[in-house]
């Protein structure tokens, strides 16, 4: 083992690539016990009101099924943080799919067969699902997802928007957005002398054991939660998922091991979504572009169950300069499944207003789009008046043009013709902030020179193991090869959740200052004993720590697009994006990371609907042959590069998150683009046919 | 799903006879619709009658110089086949136009003509659907029916039927052949689906344990020109929101032949037949092609949220006219 050492930011292979190319990878639901049982899920089939009786009879004649769980006979949770996980414990019904029975079977197909089988009796009250600009039942509450207040007011906004000699007002609505990870939500539970094991597909075990818990009033030492390979999650896996309750019931109700899979068709109702907003954004500008006010207004649903605010207007108080500034949520309670995080909660939704109201002010005034957004540079974070650690939006959108080859093009719209296809080209900013979690972990020297660190670090997809070896190794001043990554596990020293794109940051810091303090005891002299040297590193105070510094990533996203103009279908040609995020760690997974989000920003635009159904509370597209994530055949010429910056106001690494800020601007880019392509100013996603159709020649 | 039989028979005698005996079996072809319907529990057979390794796997000439396609036939392998790309290029192109090539692998030619709806409320079975359970209503016609019929539905059901290979036989003039426990007969393809009436739980005008041998296709018309042409809402696996097949022959400017029909618009593919009235000796022109599309179109009875389907279909009809117009040149 003598490979010399690799600077960060090497295109470093992924650890585990070959194990899930070749299937050897073993997700929640694959660790078979010979004596598992399954557990089927029952969702309600109303609205809003209360089971009246449940009749198990047929559903335990069914052969294999052995038991059916309601919340007549389920455990009773202790004290579940999230209102969503306190399953089986009443009759009430706040949503459909709601879950109101676990049944539970030798096989998977008997399970089935069992839920199909029960009776399930209900009281039935009248719904709202639907929200709408002026739904009565809209309030304003204290806080936005993320601890942001709901309202911000610098200077008067309303005054100077009345002043402005050129505004922009303007409403984009969005329908339900759902994350559908490539595996669905899974745990598998046993109990085993006390002590309960969990495989469960999470970003973040530590908080999956701190939950279970409380809820089951076990001792933290008494639960191990596994999540050592994890399909995905886009936030969904974020928090704990009612399944994982559900297995660890079942499991201590029949005393064998339980596996709970999500069914797809129920993810939508049990594992959160990307909300509804009704956004309007006013801009007021001077001649020139320079703007004079802002005003960002949201109107969002969440469920009875908890509230959840998708804090859309945030991304316009870190934005752009200006005097002038009104950033406002408010919140309609309605009986649908509870909202959650989705890839950039607020950002993505949020930017997709500003950006396109941003567009719609170049317009007005005739001024190039990339060049309105460099008039608007603020010289400080324009709500909190903060400097930026680093700001490097002007950078990213002119490299982005110059590599787009944005330049001399001409702004009318519906002027390009190719064949059938109506071509445009459109620019979108990107934003997302900088988090850090606490974390710990420990850092191993071995007497043959090897070492291992551990750390409760979830890899969802994304190359953890891999970036956390080159973060250990050029601490340690060793090859990453040299360094045994151990993450996935609860038991491990407690790791903060893989979301927030702070990840890689707050996990980073911790083993940076584990391995750091390993070398300084290495260099103490003396031989490294036969059980080896182990030091261990928390980052508590870190992570308290209030910055001066605004921190953020930046990006711009360029697109180029081909509407049909006898369809209206349109198609992505080229899509291009530049980021400013800090050291890039891993180019190779890094990239991925990038396009990844992109193409989520481009089914966002194009082709990612979600229908709340009015009749009957759910969401209609509940599989993935109606709810249209972007296919191969979608996504085209795809590009992603940054621009490296040197920011000592982060973390050892020099890193910001890279995990959502693909998402962040491309819909607005691509509806831009399409704006340019057919003269169309469409404010409602996704640009289906259905809506170009009344535009096209 | 509830536990069932599994039988693969080795002739089409044995099939048809296995069926007679079984009034709850069903063939199995590919079984990317049937077994999906039996995990969501829309469908629970006793028997599954296993037909998809029959010897009806071939293409073959007929003597009038058209094509016979076995009934297991998969669509991957018709599209690609040499013939059928040559002489019927709207039916490769329908073929490859549909589903993805994982599907595409599996799915047989007799299995995507009688595959069903995808009526978001029909594969749903805590919802009334009568085409599910008669009698229980429709509660698409006032509820989430963007995608669904703007011809033909009635007050019982507004279902599309999703195939794109079944639009290309009916403006081919196929013919499906069947056997059952009365013989054999011939059904034209145009013929084979229904309108939902008042009787929607039935697809198709096949008797019970009837099964699909074969569809045979005419010679394509001398001197004609076909197409297939779909629109979605994505690149690709995603059912037509409306798709046109067309074939056409032109001649010193005017048109001498024509065949149309519909997707994504009805409970059955829809031969449009009053559009080839207006096109058939007209000159072929624009103006013809939105006459014939209007003339077929003027029977549509869109939905609140789905008119959009009723332009979309006249701007594919007369997009597929002038490019096949165009290539007569």
């Amino acid at each position: 083992m003598s490979h010399a050492p690799q600077p960060l930011g090497a295109p470093v292979v992924r650890r585990e690539g070959r194990e899930k190319v070749t299937g050897t990878a073993r997700y929640a639901a694959e660790h078979n016990a010979p004596d598992r049982l399954y557990g089927w899920i029952v969702p309600a089939t109303v609205t809003s009101g209360r089971v009246t009786a449940i009749r198990t009879a047929d559903a335990l004649a069914v052969p294999d099924v052995h038991t059916v769980l309601t919340h007549e006979n389920a455990p009773s949770l202790g004290e579940t943080d999230d209102p969503i996980l306190a399953v089986l414990q009443n009759a009430r019904i706040p949503h459909r799919g709601w879950p109101v029975a676990l049944v539970v079977a030798e096989t998977l197909e008997a399970a089935r067969a069992g839920a199909e089988a029960l009776h399930v009796d209900y009281e039935t009250a009248d719904h709202d699902v639907v929200l709408t600009a002026d739904h009565p039942r809209l309030y304003t509450p204290e806080e936005a997802n993320g601890g942001f207040p709901a309202v911000r007011e610098r200077g008067d906004a309303e005054a100077a928007l009345a002043a402005a000699p050129v505004t922009i007002d303007a409403t984009y609505t969005m329908g339900g957005l759902h994350n559908h990870p490539m595996e669905p939500h899974a745990s598998t539970a046993r109990w085993t002398e006390g002590h309960l094991t969990v495989h469960d597909s999470s970003q973040g075990s530590t908080t999956v054991r701190d939950t279970l818990s409380k809820a089951f009033g076990l001792d933290g030492s008494q639960i191990t939660v596994l999540s050592r390979h994890v399909g995905g999650g886009f936030g969904s896996k974020g928090t704990p998922r009612p399944q994982v309750v559900l297995a660890a019931m079942a499991s201590r109700h029949t005393g064998r091991p339980v596996q709970v899979v999500v069914h797809r068709r129920h993810m939508a109702a049990l594992v959160g979504h990307r909300a509804p907003t009704v956004q309007r954004v006013r801009l007021g500008a001077d001649r020139n572009g320079v703007l004079r006010a802002v005003s960002h207004e949201v109107a969002t649903h969440t469920s009875r169950v908890k509230e959840f605010v998708e804090q859309a207007a945030v991304p316009a108080r870190v934005m752009y300069a200006s005097p002038h500034s009104r950033t406002a949520h408010r919140v309609a309670a309605l009986d649908v499944p509870s909202p959650s995080w989705m890839r950039a909660p607020g950002e993505a939704s949020g930017m997709y207003a500003l950006e396109s109201a941003m567009d719609e002010l170049a317009c007005a005034l005739g001024v190039d789009p990339v060049e309105l957004r460099l008039r608007n540079e603020p010289s400080a974070e324009p709500d909190s008046g903060r400097p930026f650690s680093s700001r490097n939006l002007a950078a990213c959108l002119t490299e982005g043009a110059r590599r787009f080859g944005w330049h001399g093009r001409d702004p009318q719209p519906a002027a390009r013709e190719e064949g059938p296809w109506l071509l445009g080209t459109g620019v979108a900013s990107a934003t997302y902030p900088v988090l850090l979690s606490p974390s710990a972990a420990s850092a191993h020297a071995a007497q043959d020179g090897s070492y291992t660190v551990r750390v409760n670090a979830t890899d969802i997809g994304t190359g953890a193991r891999t970036v956390l070896a080159q973060i250990a190794a050029a601490a340690l001043g060793t090859a990453q090869e040299n360094v045994t990554i151990d993450i996935g596990s609860s038991d491990l020293p407690a790791g903060s959740v893989a979301g927030g794109s702070s990840g890689t940051a707050s996990w980073g810091t911790a083993v940076h200052k584990a391995a750091t303090a390993l070398v300084r005891r290495l260099g103490e002299g003396g031989t490294v004993p036969p059980e080896g040297i182990t030091v261990t590193a928390d980052t508590e105070e870190e992570a308290a720590e209030e910055s001066p510094y605004a921190r953020h990533a930046f990006g711009a996203h360029f697109a180029e697009v081909a509407v049909d103009s006898l369809t209206g279908e349109v198609r992505v040609r080229r899509l291009l994006g530049v980021y400013a995020a800090g050291r890039i760690l891993n180019s190779r997974t890094a990239r991925s990371q990038f396009i990844g989000g992109m193409v989520m920003g481009l089914g966002m635009a194009l082709t990612e609907g979600s229908t709340m159904d009015p009749a009957f509370g759910d969401f209609t597209e509940s599989d993935l042959a109606s709810y249209h994530v972007p296919s191969c055949a979608d996504v085209l010429d795809i590009q992603a590069h940054w621009i490296d910056e040197d920011d000592p106001h982060l973390n050892p690494m020099g890193s910001k998150g890279i995990g959502e800020i693909g998402i962040v601007g491309t819909a607005a880019a691509i509806g831009n683009a399409v704006r340019h392509a057919t003269g169309a100013r469409l404010r409602e996603l996704p640009l289906t046919p259905d809506k170009l159709l009344p535009y096209l020649p | 799903m509830k536990p069932f039989a599994y039988q693969r028979p080795d002739s089409v005698a044995e099939a048809v006879r296995m069926n007679a005996e079984r009034p709850d079996a069903r063939f199995l072809g590919g079984g990317t619709n049937l077994v999906d319907l039996m995990k969501l529990g829309v469908e629970s057979p006793g028997l599954l009658i296993d037909v998809s390794g029959l010897p009806l796997d071939q293409v073959t000439a007929t003597d009038e110089g058209g094509l016979r396609i076995g009934a297991t036939v998969r669509n991957s392998d018709l599209a690609a086949h040499r013939a059928v790309r040559d002489r019927y290029p709207v039916l490769s192109q329908a073929l490859l136009a549909g589903a993805s090539g994982q599907l595409r692998n599996a799915a047989t030619t007799g299995g995507n003509l009688l595959q069903r709806t995808r009526c978001p409320y029909f594969q749903d079975t805590s919802k009334p659907c009568n085409k599910r359970t008669p009698g229980t209503g429709c509660p698409a016609r006032e509820g989430v029916h963007r995608d669904l019929a703007v011809l033909g539905h009635s007050e019982d059901c507004v279902a599309t039927h999703p195939s794109d290979m079944a639009v290309a036989l009916a403006a081919l003039d196929a013919t499906v052949h069947l056997h059952g426990p009365e013989g054999e007969r011939a059904v034209p393809v145009t013929e084979l689906h229904r309108l939902p009436g008042d009787d929607p739980g039935r697809d198709t005008v096949l008797r019970p344990g009837e099964l699909i041998t074969e569809v045979v296709l005419p010679p394509a018309p001398g001197g004609s020109a076909s197409l297939y042409r779909k629109a979605r809402d994505r690149a690709s696996y995603a059912f037509a929101l409306a798709s046109v097949a067309a074939v056409l022959t032109v001649r010193d400017g005017r048109v001498q032949q024509a065949s149309l029909a519909f997707g994504g618009l009805a409970h059955r593919p829809w031969r449009a037949r009053a559009a080839e009235d207006v096109l058939r000796g007209a000159p072929a022109t624009e103006e013809t092609f939105a006459r014939a599309a209007d003339a077929e179109l003027a029977a549509a009875r869109p939905l609140r949220d789905n008119g959009f389907k009723v332009t979309l279909a006249r701007r594919l009809t007369v997009g597929a006219l002038k490019e096949l117009t165009a290539r007569a040149g």
